[in-house]
């Protein structure tokens, strides 16, 4: 049931080297810089986004994810949400407006599995880059590397996956597109979302709070994917697995790293989702399937290596 | 030959490791599987090494698994280190966490 959350926003994350890491996030993924604050931070966005930044970087002496924001409709929808979390026992902390340059102020919560998300309803509109809204021709150019379309969905890695659910399905109104379901019956995977989309937000279970499997960005088809692999070599940039194709929502994929081993996704594909779409589960003993469709075996460093 | 020698003492295996190049790029070229490879970034932990002799130059890497304590003892990830001298090594076992999820990871085709 729609709650007025519309779409991921923006996710902040760490990086040990801030000029490695535009150069990787411009010159390979092919994001823009809009702008850069007083705290030394990068904001970015892919070309097909309307607002000014989806991607924000930060320095840091620890690689990883510090929060990832969703876009809601309006303030009063903001206002309504978080009188819901409080409502539900979920403590939220207020992030004035400006703290991050042209967005509205937040609404900070962290999950039971670690992670810290936020709500917003504003930020500046900037239209998307390179292209007019009248008469838009069909791509801007001047675009590199993988020219990644939009940011799309993260993946975190953390307990109480059934915790978490109950935010972001009963109070946040997300929806579940697709499960992995170990044999007693246990939600070990959880694929959220808020839209068409087979995952806005997805979860795996794993012991330790907190941690960050990967930041996706969509491309447009399958030749673009196997460019980006083309992209991954020339540049000897770290490949984790792919060109492949996921089980769990059929995404054609390939996985990287960034120069602080925080790990990317491009992809494009996968499947739809409508509110009235049952859960699609995968059984845990199909595992290797549900996430390397080809290989149908489980790579060892897709499941514990994290940022 | 150019280069310096990296050896695996907890292996056994021994290398060369080029002037510029990481312990584990090296180790990766040669096709061998002496020290985990993760995200080859220094953010994840995986190659975790203890130098036993040797000099070598540190690129940057997450405090998390690499703490300047740690890297006092030599204990550094082998995806950011350059050696200046030959090297011996020896593998550091991975955390409890890492540990316990891979001996659940078998094949399942």
């Amino acid at each position: 049931m729609k709650k007025g959350v519309m779409r991921p926003g923006h996710v902040q994350i760490r990086v040990l080297d801030m000029g490695e890491a535009v150069k990787h996030y411009t010159e390979l993924l092919g994001m823009i810089e809009t702008d850069r604050d007083d705290q030394g931070r990068v904001y970015l966005k892919a070309w097909t986004e309307v607002d000014k930044f989806s991607l924000v970087l930060r320095e840091a002496d620890e690689p990883g994810c510090d929060f990832m924001g969703f876009k809601v409709v309006d303030e009063d929808t903001l206002v309504t949400l978080e009188k819901d979390l409080v409502a539900y026992g979920v403590e939220v902390e207020q992030v004035p407006a400006e703290e991050l340059k042209d967005c509205g102020r937040r609404v900070r919560f962290t999950v039971p599995s670690g992670h810290a998300f936020e709500l917003y309803a504003d930020k500046k509109y900037t239209g998307k880059w390179g292209v007019s809204s009248v008469n838009p021709e069909a791509w801007p150019r001047g675009l590199q590397g993988m020219k990644a379309v939009r940011f799309d969905h993260c993946l975190f890695y953390g307990p109480e996956l059934a915790a978490v659910y109950d935010i972001f399905v009963n109070v946040l109104g997300f929806d579940l597109a697709e499960q992995v379901l170990d044999p007693e019956g246990t939600r070990i995977a959880q694929f959220l979302t808020v839209s068409m989309k087979e995952h806005d937000i997805a979860f795996i279970h794993h012991e330790e709070k907190g941690k960050f499997h990967h930041a996706s960005f969509f491309l447009e088809t399958w030749e673009d994917v196997l460019r980006a692999a083309d992209l991954i070599s020339m540049t000897d940039t770290s490949i984790d697995i792919g060109p492949t194709r996921h089980g769990l929502t059929h995404g054609k994929t390939i996985y990287f790293f960034d120069p602080s081993g925080n790990r990317n996704e491009v992809f494009c594909g996968g499947d739809y989702f409508y509110p009235d779409h049952k859960p699609v589960t995968w059984q845990a003993e199909q595992l290797g399937k549900a996430i390397f469709y080809h290989d149908r075996v489980l790579n060892e460093r897709f499941l514990t290596v994290l940022t | 030959m150019a280069g310096f020698q990296v050896f695996n003492r907890t292996t056994g295996d021994h290398f060369t490791c080029q002037e510029g190049q990481s312990v584990l790029k090296a180790m990766e070229q040669l096709g061998m599987k002496c020290v985990p490879v993760g995200c080859r970034g220094g953010g994840c932990g995986f190659c975790k090494i203890r130098v036993l002799e040797g000099d070598f130059e540190c690129g940057k890497m997450s405090k998390a698994h690499a703490p300047p304590e740690a890297v006092e003892k030599g204990e550094v990830l082998a995806c950011r280190i350059y050696p200046r001298t030959d090297l011996i090594i020896e593998c550091v076992p991975l955390p409890e966490a890492a540990l316990a999820k891979q001996t659940t990871t078998k094949p399942l085709r």
